[in-house]
């Protein structure tokens, strides 16, 4: 088991008190798995897997990933973790601004002491973005932009692939493409993927699928 | 409809206070240093005012002894009978206080007080005590020194360190009753009187110089500070500037939103005025009111300094005096308005359906960088011209002008550079981040960065120009005062006496006598020098003719000092006429650091066939110093000369110094409080970028580095910049000191000092700008390593 995530809690404070956003999640993803984790805005699953990534710390419950309980992991574990064993493309891209295409899909690999030339190379050239490889994300579109975000995530080669809307931000056209291209490479590289989404049809091309409704899990279909 | 819209952008400052107070604080501490030095100023020229009432300096024609002697009072009486209108004055001390004396029956107005001790006229004058007007302590010291007590009149706008009195105290206090030191003529004499000759042979006449003495002379250690003043008003202007620009960027969303609502763009434009004129009184009210604390803290030395320079009496305390406050919140309004133009000019012409989002503040389009090297290369040329054919003390401030803000114009594009380079030469990965994001930031810190410059390389160029002056002054201090004793009598009668006292007890006896004379239109003194060695063997010529010193005791020539020189345009060989002595060649030239006025020497024999008058009253005796304390001892025994006739070498060049040092006391007090302006510009502009920085760092974060290391790293860039900065100044405040010694010093003062360079005391000041840079940075880089990750978090996703 890759991912096992155990009775997690969590909530913000409010004005009026605790908002509790997860009340006692339970899920797991093997090996080379693919999961759609779905729901209506506000429904706790950006707040999950900001958990699963290590961005955040549930206050109850348990959260393993290729063994090791995020738990235990203090302020410099959990950064060790982030940057070795997960992978993480966000709606928004967040690329760095000031380092090229190359070095951006680099960075991250780079970080884990990974970093392999000829997989950057293989994984631009796969995402289409080899011809971008010198310029700077402002002037990238933002198709290409989450390209060289999904190519940053891959190339330090982690062991689990976290996605929060990948196509969010891009129009039908890119969005199928960029989705196709994400699959492939995770099927090509035994990646397990996890992938917030509101899109059904994004969904749809997942192997399993949890929909989240008032911080609990409602219903989960293969 | 504009209070509605100032509503609005009162709640901009509500949610942002660090903003507001950065705003305030850059403008009050801007206008606190500017206001100070002119509450110093404005204090000192009232007291100079204060001394042109008191002392009739420069305002009327007078009558005195070329040699400095006392005028006979029958001489008086002489000139009265013969129908001229003047008036007789003594000057004597007392307690360390000037004494004045004056007839108050034949004084013009304008220099007798207006009431006597009852309140009655000033004629009426209690014959047996006399009496004493003037400010309340300086009065109370005369007064309490006296006895019989004289009456007092206390007069609050009198000059510091002077009273008047009655001419017949003062002759008292002089213990000579048929003298009086000089006369003043009244302005409308009656025609048809004796010319002067007749009546006083011998007695010379000095015309008005309408300006008082004290205060031409005064004018460049003013100017001095005024352009101190307005460096550290330019470098908070900086921190002013970043965080208004900020301000405006941040409210283009509300301002779009406002005007789609409805509100004409001239009103919005007007309610944005109304706010900044708000915040310009206030914080011009904070600074005023700080300034004045920086001039009373500030005002006994700059008054030590002004005594011991110009022995310009200033008061030690400083008055609310209008002309300072409102020009202190002058310049605060006119601050905000340079800061907040451009701002307010691109919110002017902004379209209605323009971004919302804040244009990328921190980002500078290369075509802005491009403008600003063009200006900043057009200013350095423009100094350049100014060094070269550039005359006269605005010149010079204008070349000082020109180099600084065209190389603070540079810095951006120089740091970009470095940092480019960095950035070709770092491994990849973390360190490469580091560079390209620090690279990213100039633009954002650049006004910051630029303010330091300009505080770091006047803090070089001038302690550079301080430590240059005070080497050659010592040096020079050690050549002037080559005597191991000076002694001065009050008549010629005593002098006599010494002299002969001397004669065989000294190993030689170095008269010091001079007259005051106007050598080639300029007012200088004339020196009779006695051919001795101590001169040959100490004075070092600036520039000589062969044997200037062999021609000198000839009486084939004189010299002058540097500044008489300069200021006349004299060169070695050119002829002057000095008082009846018609085309004397210039045999050399001399350092004379301190002196404002020309000066000229010549040999003893010819001072003597031109001026017979005049006795030396004081001398400059060489013996060996182990001997001093016996000599002073007999002397004071047979001759009842009061210990204060003798100064020995020790004293006397501390005493100098002392002056000198006090001198620059303001000074570095400025350069300090410069510097603490410019730390406080880099801490605001970290903390303002701080909020900023969160989107840019938290990927970073999320992909693995953790939020100490980015605190560190923050750290590391801040003091990355700082030292660039640093290297950055140095040749700037050395360029500076270049211009200040060569250019300045020699149009204020009349002298050209060496350069000398100072490396530890730079490496001393770099540390500490890098010190000010890592305190700057540290709460900054502390707030962002402490950032909980549920902020962090906001940057990834909007929803939960």
């Amino acid at each position: 088991m890759l991912l096992d995530v155990r009775d997690v809690r969590k909530s913000y404070a409010g004005a009026a008190g605790p908002v509790p956003v997860l009340q006692g999640i339970s899920l797991t993803l093997g090996g080379g798995e693919t999961l759609a984790l779905t729901g209506e805005s506000g429904s706790g699953k950006s707040t999950l897997l900001h958990l699963i990534g290590g961005l955040d710390a549930p206050d109850d419950g348990t959260i393993e990933v290729d063994g090791t309980a995020l738990a235990g992991l203090g302020e410099a574990g959990r950064a060790r973790f982030r940057r070795e064993t997960v992978g993480i493309v966000f709606q928004q891209f967040n690329l760095i601004p000031s380092l090229s295409v190359a070095d951006n899909i680099a960075f991250q690999a780079r970080l884990a002491g990974r970093y392999d030339p000829a997989r950057a190379t293989e994984l631009a050239e796969a995402l289409g973005i080899a011809a971008q490889r010198d310029q700077y994300p402002e002037t990238l579109s933002g198709g290409q932009q989450q390209r060289v975000a999904i190519a940053r995530a891959l190339a330090a080669r982690p062991r689990l692939l976290l996605a929060d809307e990948p196509t969010g931000n891009l129009d039908e056209a890119s969005a199928g493409d960029v989705l196709d291209l994400m699959l492939d490479l995770v099927t090509a590289t035994g990646v397990s993927l996890l992938v917030v989404t509101h899109s059904d049809q994004v969904a749809a091309r997942m192997g399993r699928r949890v929909r989240l409704s008032g911080g609990r899990i409602s219903e989960a279909a293969a | 409809m504009i209070p509605t819209i100032l509503r609005g952008f009162v709640g901009h400052w509500r949610r942002n206070p660090l903003q507001l107070f950065t705003v305030l604080a850059g403008l009050a501490l801007a206008t606190a240093l500017w206001s100070g030095v002119q509450a110093i100023n404005a204090e000192a020229r009232a007291s100079y005012d204060g001394a042109a009432r008191t002392l009739d300096q420069g305002l009327f024609d007078r009558l005195d002894d070329p040699s400095g002697a006392s005028i006979p009072f029958d001489t008086f009486v002489a000139l009265r009978r013969a129908g001229w209108l003047v008036s007789p004055v003594i000057e004597t001390e007392v307690a360390g206080v000037t004494v004045l004396g004056i007839d108050p029956l034949t004084a013009p107005a304008g220099l007798a007080p207006a009431t006597g001790p009852q309140g009655d006229a000033p004629q009426v004058i209690p014959p047996e005590r006399g009496v004493v007007w003037g400010a309340e302590a300086t009065v109370g010291a005369v007064a309490a020194a006296l006895d019989p007590t004289p009456e007092t009149v206390i007069l609050p706008e009198a000059a510091p360190g002077t009273v008047l009195t009655d001419l017949r105290l003062a002759q008292r206090i002089m213990g000579r009753g048929d003298v009086v030191g000089s006369l003043i003529l009244l302005p409308d004499q009656p025609l048809g009187r004796p010319p002067l000759d007749e009546v006083a042979p011998g007695l010379r006449l000095t015309r008005a110089a309408g300006e008082t003495d004290v205060a031409q002379l005064t004018d460049s250690f003013h100017l001095n500070l005024t352009a101190f003043g307005f460096l550290s008003f330019a470098v908070g202007l900086f921190i002013v500037n970043g965080a208004i620009g900020l301000t405006f960027e941040q409210r283009r969303g509300m301002v779009r939103t406002m005007r789609a609502l409805g509100v004409p763009l001239g009103r919005l434009v007007a309610a944005l005025a109304v706010e900044l004129v708000l915040i310009a009184l206030v914080a011009g009210g904070i600074g005023v009111a700080l300034g004045y604390l920086i001039a009373a803290a500030l005002l006994p030395d700059v008054a030590a300094t002004l005594r011991g320079l110009y022995g310009a009496e200033v008061g030690g305390a400083v008055s609310l005096r209008p002309e300072w406050w409102i020009s202190g919140l002058g310049i605060a309004l006119a601050g905000t308005a340079a800061a907040s133009g451009a701002a307010l000019w691109r919110i002017a012409r902004m379209p209605i359906l323009a971004s919302a989002r804040p244009r990328a503040w921190s980002m500078a389009s290369g075509r802005g960088l491009r403008l600003q090297w063009a200006a900043g290369l057009a200013l350095l040329a423009g100094a350049g011209a100014l060094a070269l054919w550039g005359e006269g003390l605005a010149a010079g401030f204008g070349l000082l002008g020109a180099m600084l803000i065209g190389a603070a114009l540079l810095l951006p594009g120089i740091i970009d550079l470095v940092l480019a380079i960095g950035l070709g030469r770092a491994e990849p990965g973390l360190r490469q981040w580091f560079w390209a994001d620090t690279r990213q930031q100039v633009p954002g810190l650049s006004l910051a960065l630029m303010a330091l410059l300009l505080a770091m390389a006047a803090n070089v160029g001038v302690s550079t120009m301080v430590s240059s002056f005070r080497l050659t002054f010592v040096g020079f201090l050690d050549q002037r005062l080559a005597s191991e004793l000076y002694v001065r009598t009050d008549s010629p009668g005593q002098a006599a006496a010494f002299t002969d006292f001397a004669e065989g007890r000294a190993r030689a006896i170095l008269p010091l006598m001079s007259v005051d004379e106007t050598v080639a239109g300029l007012p200088s003194e004339v020196y009779g020098a006695r051919d001795d060695a101590t001169y040959r063997e100490n004075w070092a010529l600036l520039a000589e003719t062969g044997a200037a010193w062999d021609e000198l005791g000839r009486g084939a020539g004189v010299l002058v000092n540097e500044q008489l020189a300069r200021r006349a345009g004299l060169a070695l060989g050119d002829a002057v006429d000095v008082g009846p002595a018609q085309g004397l060649p210039i045999l050399g030239v001399y350092g004379d650091y301190g002196n404002p006025i020309g000066q000229v020497i010549m040999g003893e024999a010819l001072f003597r066939s031109l001026w017979p008058e005049v006795e030396p009253l004081n001398f400059g005796i060489r013996l060996p110093p182990a001997e001093v304390p016996d000599f002073v001892a007999e002397a004071r025994e047979s001759l009842d000369l009061p210990e204060q006739a003798f100064v020995d070498q020790a004293s006397i060049k501390a005493l100098s110094l002392s002056v000198f040092d006090r001198t620059f006391t303001v000074t570095g007090a400025l350069n300090v409080l410069t510097l603490a302006v410019a730390g406080f510009a880099i801490l605001m502009s970290l903390l303002t970028l701080a909020a900023l920085r969160v989107p840019q760092l938290a990927p970073v974060w999320a992909l693995g580095v953790g939020r100490r290391v980015i605190g560190r790293i923050e750290l590391a860039r801040a003091v990355l910049l700082a030292a660039l900065t640093t290297l950055a100044a140095l040749p700037l405040g050395l360029a500076l000191a270049w211009a200040l010694l060569a250019v300045v010093n020699v149009e204020a003062f009349g002298w050209r000092l060496p350069m000398y360079l100072f490396p530890l005391d730079y490496l001393r000041l770099g540390a500490l700008a890098l010190l000010a840079s890592v305190l700057a940075a540290l709460w900054p880089a502390r707030r962002l390593s402490r950032t909980p990750p549920a902020e962090l978090l906001k940057v990834f996703s909007n929803e939960r």
